[in-house]
């Protein structure tokens, strides 16, 4: 008996796939609400932050010279003027990809498994695109004149080119931007009623109940919620495919050897989901461990999330096939060149390291059962992905340029330490939201569990 | 609107089946103003109460289709009317271009329309609602059902009510100052 009152008859007995067994509603309630509530600031949440915090100061100081000197500080010069800036801002949002996928696409397919992964999946998502949207802006050269890139009356009298990609990515970046949001704090609303009510602290019954916003529960507000997640799943799984593909538009509309191919859309969006999956991994398998979560995000769980990255992986493996096929297939000079120079130029290691990061490692190892259920080897296997995704951006960004069409305008591109200190406080950045997240807002949804424990009650009755 | 000194009658229940059984029972018995207050969504309950439709689609419709007529006018008109530029003979109406912003737009304000339109329905933000009055209400977030008959249902007599509510497999009934 807990002090609320007697338990619920609904504990699951013997628990499904997908939950352990011997859960309530009040026990999926207490247990998740308890971390944000209860259990307080731990030294482990304390030590993560502050290295992540650190991490973000160092972003802030790199933008804050970048400003103050400009773009000359970062390795780029003609022909690559696209440099770090650009790898990080594809890496990063296609690491955001998973999250709406996992919360839309999934939702939509009915699927049980996707319920205790959706909120920090979606949370994920939202920060990643928080670090993607800044880095096109950073790389503007003069980035307080960024609302040019908005169709406003302007006293100049002219418009933005809305016939160029880049303004397409203006669009489609802030549209899933505001749509992650939205989909992320709508799926949020219930679970802050239920802390506003568990909530013990004056300051955080005041604060929680802002942002219930007086939510209650009833059936009228639970059937036009409903209607709203889905029509909200529905239109975001539209958007998360055409958020890449005009990410690959950047790429594909110019006439650069490398970039121009009719591939790169559904190779973006299969690289974005497969990098965006091990972004999930790497967050769930220690939040399940250091918040003893296992009940909840099972092993069933990372097997599924594993054989997504097969499916993905194979997807992508056929894009750099069909890359190299395509070269020598077109009988065009310049895009053989661009091929043999990937794969034995001056950037050739880079390119290998990738293939055994993207295709060697995952798509060998993760066929197999007893290493998709093995938590260590896919922790270790997801950081590996997202290394191997991160240099695949950086060999088609950086090797498609280098080699420009005549001999006298070739170069080298050298990340400057401005570079480096850019990408790797935008990680700083990203992990700072997402610690504050889950100290501060419940990392599994928790009405979703309890819905989860109704059904599974009910499939067992 | 008549002001009643209590807002209704609020029964609780253990098990979601409880409620949606109670639910089709107030119904039956003709009692029209009621809610139910679950912490997870239940299927069905929302017709139980007598709440068969709602409009989120309809607002959802309307936003996509003003984002899409209103996305594709805003790079038709400055590129045919506002500010035409003659690029190599290039048609000014060149639409395949005119797409993707046209798609992002449509989503965006489609999306927008749903959760305001949502939130709009809902009532929310709502700063007090007396249903919060009644007593353990905070349990309907966490493991109780909840069913509240409105003091303004033409139905509605404390007494009377108060004892249907008693043959229902309710754990127990209490008055909701409004």
């Amino acid at each position: 008996m807990s002090p609320e009152g007697a338990e619920n008859k609904a504990a699951v007995e013997p628990g499904s796939q997908f939950l352990a067994p011997g859960h309530s509603y009040a026990s999926v309630t207490d247990k998740i609400s308890s971390i944000v509530l209860v259990e307080g600031t731990k030294r482990g949440w304390w030590i993560g932050f502050a290295v992540a915090f650190a991490l973000f100061m160092t972003f802030n100081m790199a933008v804050a010279y970048l400003f103050y000197k400009g773009v000359g500080i970062w390795g780029i010069n003609i022909p690559i003027a696209w440099g770090f800036a650009i790898v990080n801002f594809v890496w990063w949002i296609g690491i955001g990809h998973a999250g709406t996928l996992i919360s839309a696409f999934l939702l939509l397919m009915r699927q049980a498994w996707r319920q205790s992964i959706n909120r920090f999946a979606e949370a994920m998502t939202l920060f990643a695109v928080a670090c993607a949207g800044m880095f096109p802006l950073l790389h503007l050269g003069r980035p307080w004149l960024f609302y040019w890139f908005f169709p406003y009356p302007d006293t100049m009298g002219t418009w933005p080119q809305f016939r160029s990609p880049l303004i397409w990515d203006v669009f489609a970046v802030s549209t899933y931007a505001t749509i992650s949001l939205l989909f992320w704090f709508v799926g949020l609303i219930p679970d802050l009623a239920t802390l506003r009510d568990r909530a013990k602290k004056r300051l955080g019954q005041i604060v929680y109940s802002i942002l219930a916003m007086g939510w209650r529960g009833s059936a009228r507000h639970w059937r036009n919620y409903e209607m709203a997640s889905l029509l909200l799943a529905g239109l975001a799984t539209p958007l998360v495919v055409s958020v890449h593909t005009v990410v690959s538009f950047d790429f594909t509309i110019a006439i650069a050897p490398g970039w121009h191919s009719t591939i790169f859309p559904p190779y973006f969006v299969a690289g974005a989901i497969y990098s965006g999956f091990a972004m999930v991994l790497t967050l769930a398998i220690p939040l399940r461990y250091f918040f003893k979560l296992e009940d909840f995000v099972t092993i069933r769980h990372l097997d599924n999330m594993g054989k997504i990255m097969l499916a993905t992986g194979l997807i992508v493996a056929y894009g750099y096939m069909m890359e190299t096929f395509m070269a020598f297939y077109s009988g065009n000079t310049y895009d053989r060149y661009m091929i043999v120079n990937r794969m034995t130029g001056p950037y050739a290691p880079i390119y290998w390291i990738l293939i055994a990061c993207n295709i060697a490692i995952p798509l060998t190892l993760l066929w197999s059962r007893r290493i998709r259920r093995n938590v260590l080897a896919l922790f270790l296997i997801s950081l590996v992905l997202q290394t191997g995704m991160w240099l695949e951006r950086f060999v088609i960004v950086i090797t498609s340029l280098h080699r420009d069409f005549t001999p006298s305008a070739w170069g080298m591109y050298y990340p400057t330490i401005w570079d480096w200190a850019t990408f790797i406080g935008s990680i700083g950045l990203f992990f700072t939201l997402f610690l504050l997240f889950i100290r501060y807002l419940p990392m599994i949804s928790i009405f979703e569990m309890r819905e989860l424990v109704h059904k599974v009650a009910e499939e067992k009755a | 609107m008549r002001r009643h000194a209590i807002y209704g009658l609020m029964a609780e229940f253990d098990r979601p089946e409880d409620l949606l059984e109670a639910a089709q029972r107030a119904h039956d018995a003709g009692y029209r103003r009621m809610d139910a207050f679950s912490p997870f969504p239940i299927e069905g309950l929302a017709d139980a109460v007598g709440f068969r439709s709602t409009r989120v689609p309809l607002i959802c419709l309307i936003g996509g289709l003003i984002g899409c007529l209103g996305g594709f006018y805003l790079q038709w008109w400055p590129n045919v009317i506002g500010y035409p530029l003659d690029i190599g003979g290039k048609p000014y109406n060149s639409w395949p271009n005119f797409i993707p912003i046209t798609f992002e737009l449509t989503i965006l304000c489609a999306g927008l329309a749903t959760v305001f339109g949502m939130l709009a329905l809902n009532d929310l933000p709502t700063p007090y609602h007396p249903v919060f009055n009644a007593p353990r209400f905070a349990l309907a977030t966490r493991n109780r059902f909840f069913l509240c008959i409105m003091a303004q249902d033409p139905k509605f007599d404390l007494q009377k009510t108060k004892e249907f509510l008693a043959t229902l497999k309710a754990k127990g009934v209490s008055e909701i100052e409004s």
